[in-house]
């Protein structure tokens, strides 16, 4: 197990090393310049030189990059060319917001979708599992920002019930931090609940047709029972591993729903670091990404430890 | 015998949904169990007997219904008891064990905590009373060990300690009824004697009535006092074993017991002087996994393998489960690559060829699977099927199928039906069209793995005689893989048994079975279910 963890550990290291290069070489090859930017529409082409010089731009591509990567294993990720803040102090600020979002999207949509999934098995081919299979088609087809705008309209608007959009740290109370998380939760959990409830329906009806299922009916169980003690955990792996992914996923729909609910996320911080061609800012976020993806999915491989007694590393 | 039977069915029906092969699953059935009784339901894949064991347990699926007839449990008619009644009779007053011990154990619970949820939900028993009958339950189905046990997960241990799991569950409430649903198919030959020797004893001691369904006859000859015969979902005989098995009333009941395979191996006229075919030098393969950073595990499927096959010959591999039988047979057919050893086909050696080299000398071997369902692709025709390899290498499609009717022709089906699907026939037939489709690339050798294991009795006798007649039509070498001693007796001239990778003995098969050299062997033999009895040689007929 121990060995297991650190062979994964260790194969993150080359994965971690090719986005960086990744990531560096796309942005530096792709059109826009980071000086032009800061140096504003009336700057001659002197001005901008002087700030490529002085942001470190004008050197060959091959320095730039062993200067970067030499800060980035010291720990620092340098210092935003936009927001004139280090980097590590900008993802701090950021941070916060992502978290308890994609956090509260996730229990939300667990649990939701796994109560509907297992209701949809068991009642299969009802009008029940007809209703959960249609709304799950329904949460994949529409956009994130039209399920935000129209739960704004509704909750916000028309009854006045929840904050129209904003954030508030944890710090400055905890009703105020909740409230203005639940609308931006429930319209990026609408995908992630579609999504999960299918394979949860899939995967338990599978799971309902096994010989074990009937031998626990032969035990004289009461179908509560068999459901929830039987059939759920053996339906498990499937599930926690389109969670996982789930969580990945998230990462890309953050960005959209912090737009429309005007989070300063970490979402919100990647779409202006992308438009002000802010390289560091960039770079350091999608490296962060990487590391999350890694870690979630080695979180997932040593659940199914847990999961299934037959899995073992 | 005159005490009061613990199941008294009598003219059940049970209803197929409309659009089945017919409409009643069971009609007009009625037998009863009594107390210290073990009844034996024969019958063939589609008779109706599982639906029996499942309409008591009132565990049908939903599609099925009884319509007519009673099923009394102790004197309670379980057909009209409501679903929270029915719960409470499970596992009191009838439990069931099933054929799969492996799928039967939910795999993510350990065998404890799926025998005390029966405790938990039928008694009232605290924990330590609870874990007391555990292990004295454990102790009774004879598993050592009960804290290991207890802790286990179905995976960690045994098919035969599964079994005995299953069992102890099945029973740790005593109750009246035991139903077994072919508890012993699936598990190997000697655990099989262990299991129904167990069944025997525990059911002598606590009064029991079992109702045991299977489909093989050395079974019934083991354990039955009386047996119940089904075709077609109705009931064609029922009386003590004795009677029935020497004196069979109908025709079918005749016909099954007929087709059971004689233990005696059947002499064959052939040649000393035949080619060679086949010939492994010690083969071996060795399975290595882990390695990098952890500890690599290996694994010795086969050693020193050395057997020959002469043409016109067929050579049996005899083995239980993890033998290395298949290993074999797979090398053979270089499906895998064996680790050290050769393989000489006709002189040229395969062992170890590369993918491009091998090609022209796969068409020399052919492989007939185990399960004909499985192996034809559902999606194209069988006429496609059978054509493919032959087309592979290089005939033209007029004359391969031309070919496929030929083959049709010697396997005994209808030539036009070549553009038909494989869910279009039945198990038996689809053993056949694996056969042309392996006879279609006139291979000199003809692996045959288990390949009549999936098949009813009386169809299994029509395969073996078609590979029978096959072999002498076309004067093939033929591999018989198998775990049936009763099989392997029909069809084989020498047999090689293989016990945990290696052959242990390997002769003569008349030899061997008169004769058993090793001591595994004889406790293979020995543990061959309805050995002392002649299945076939009827009395007063």
């Amino acid at each position: 197990m121990l060995a297991f963890i650190a062979r994964r550990l260790l194969a993150t290291i080359p994965v971690l090393g090719m986005v960086a290069v990744f990531v560096f070489l796309l942005l530096r090859l792709t059109p826009g310049d980071p000086a032009a930017v800061i140096a504003g529409d009336n700057a001659n082409s002197q001005q901008v030189e002087e700030i490529r010089e002085k942001l470190g731009l004008a050197q060959p591509l091959l320095t730039q990059f062993v200067i970067w990567a030499g800060k980035l294993l010291q720990g620092d990720f340098g210092e935003s060319f936009f927001f004139k803040k280090t980097v590590a102090e900008l993802i701090t600020q950021r941070i916060e917001p992502t978290l308890a979002l994609s956090f509260f999207t996730i229990v939300l949509a667990v649990l939701i979708a796994v109560p509907l999934g297992v209701i949809a098995a068991y009642k299969h081919d009802s009008w029940i599992d007809r209703g959960v299979m249609g709304f799950s088609v329904l949460g994949f087809s529409v956009p994130v920002f039209v399920i935000g705008y129209l739960l704004i309209y509704v909750f916000a608007i028309e009854w006045g019930v929840l904050p129209v959009q904003g954030y508030r740290r944890i710090a400055e109370g905890f009703w105020p931090f909740i409230e203005r998380l639940i609308l931006p939760s429930a319209t990026l959990a609408v995908i992630y609940i579609a999504l999960i409830a299918r394979i949860t329906r899939a995967s338990v009806l599978e799971v309902l047709g096994e010989d074990y299922i009937r031998t626990a009916h032969a035990k004289g169980l009461t179908d509560r029972v068999v459901l929830m003690r039987h059939a759920l955990r053996n339906a498990a792996v499937p599930i926690v591993t389109v969670i996982g992914i789930g969580i990945a996923l998230l990462i890309g729909g953050v960005v959209v729903t912090e737009s429309v609910y005007n989070i300063p996320g970490l979402g919100r911080l990647t779409v202006d670091a992308v438009l002000a061609r802010d390289f560091p800012t960039i770079q350091a976020v999608i490296l962060l990404f990487s590391v999350a993806y890694v870690l979630v999915n080695l979180l997932i491989d040593l659940s199914y430890t847990l999961l299934d007694p037959r899995i073992r590393y | 015998m005159t005490e009061t039977p613990v199941l008294d069915i009598s003219n059940l029906t049970v209803d197929l949904p409309p659009g089945a092969d017919r409409p009643k699953a069971v009609e007009g059935v009625g037998f009863d169990v009594r107390p210290h009784e073990i009844v034996c339901l024969v019958g063939e894949s589609g008779s109706g007997k599982s639906v029996i064991a499942q309409t008591v347990m009132g565990l049908l699926p939903k599609t099925l219904k009884p319509s007519a007839g009673k099923v009394m449990l102790q004197g309670e008619d379980v057909l009209t008891a409501g679903a929270a009644r029915l719960r409470e009779l499970r596992c009191t007053r009838m439990s069931m064990i099933f054929q799969e011990p492996m799928t039967a154990l939910n795999p993510v619970m350990t065998c404890g905590d799926q025998i005390d949820e029966v405790l938990r939900t039928h008694t009232q028993h605290d924990e330590a009373e609870r874990r007391r009958r555990i292990r004295a339950i454990l102790a009774q189905v004879r598993l050592p060990e009960p804290d290991r046990m207890i802790a286990a997960y179905p995976h960690q241990l045994s098919g035969g300690q599964r079994q005995r799991i299953m069992i102890a569950m099945a029973l740790v409430l005593e109750p009246a009824l035991l139903i077994a649903d072919e508890p012993t198919t699936a598990l190997d030959v000697t655990t099989q004697a262990q299991i129904l020797e167990l069944i025997k004893e525990i059911q002598r001691s606590h009064a029991t009535g079992v109702l045991f369904i299977t489909h093989d006859f050395g079974v019934v000859a083991e354990i039955s006092h009386r047996v119940a015969v089904m075709q077609w979902g109705r009931l064609v005989e029922f009386g003590p074993t004795r009677e029935v098995l020497s004196r069979p009333q109908h025709a079918y009941t005749r016909m099954l017991i007929s087709s059971v395979p004689s233990m005696t191996p059947r002499v064959r006229s052939r040649r000393a002087d035949a080619a060679l075919v086949l010939e492994t030098k010690t083969l071996g393969k060795t399975y290595i996994s882990g390695g990098w950073l952890g500890r690599p595990t290996t694994v010795r499927a086969a050693e020193q393998v050395s057997v020959e096959v002469r043409r016109g010959e067929t050579l049996g591999i005899v083995g239980e489960s993890g033998s290395g039988k298949s290993t074999v047979a797979r090398c053979i057919a270089r499906l895998i690559e064996p680790s050290d050893g050769a393989i000489l086909l006709g002189g040229s050696e395969i062992a170890h060829m590369g993918t491009g080299a091998l090609r022209p000398h796969r068409r020399r071997i052919q492989i007939v699977f185990q399960d004909p369902y499985r192996s034809l692709n559902p999606r194209r025709t069988v006429g496609e099927s059978i054509i493919e390899g032959p087309t592979n290498y290089g005939m033209a499609r007029a004359a391969a199928f031309a070919r496929a009717r030929e083959l049709m022709q010697l396997v005994k089906l209808d030539p036009l039906s070549l553009d038909r699907y494989p869910h279009q026939f039945s198990g038996g037939q689809r053993q056949r069209i694996c056969i042309a489709r392996a006879l279609a690339m006139e291979p000199e050798l003809l692996i045959a793995d288990e390949a009549v294991s999936a098949l009813d009795v009386s169809v299994q006798a029509q395969v073996l005689a078609l590979l029978d007649e096959i072999r002498r039509k076309l004067e093939l070498a033929m591999l018989f893989i198998t775990h049936d001693l009763r099989v392997a007796a029909q069809v084989c001239d020498r047999v090689a048994v293989m016990h945990q990778g290696r052959v242990v003995e390997y002769g003569e098969a008349a030899e061997i079975f008169t004769r058993p050299g090793h001591d595994y062997t004889k406790a293979l033999l020995a543990a061959a279910p309805g050995r002392s009895w002649e299945f076939g040689a009827f009395q007063g007929a």
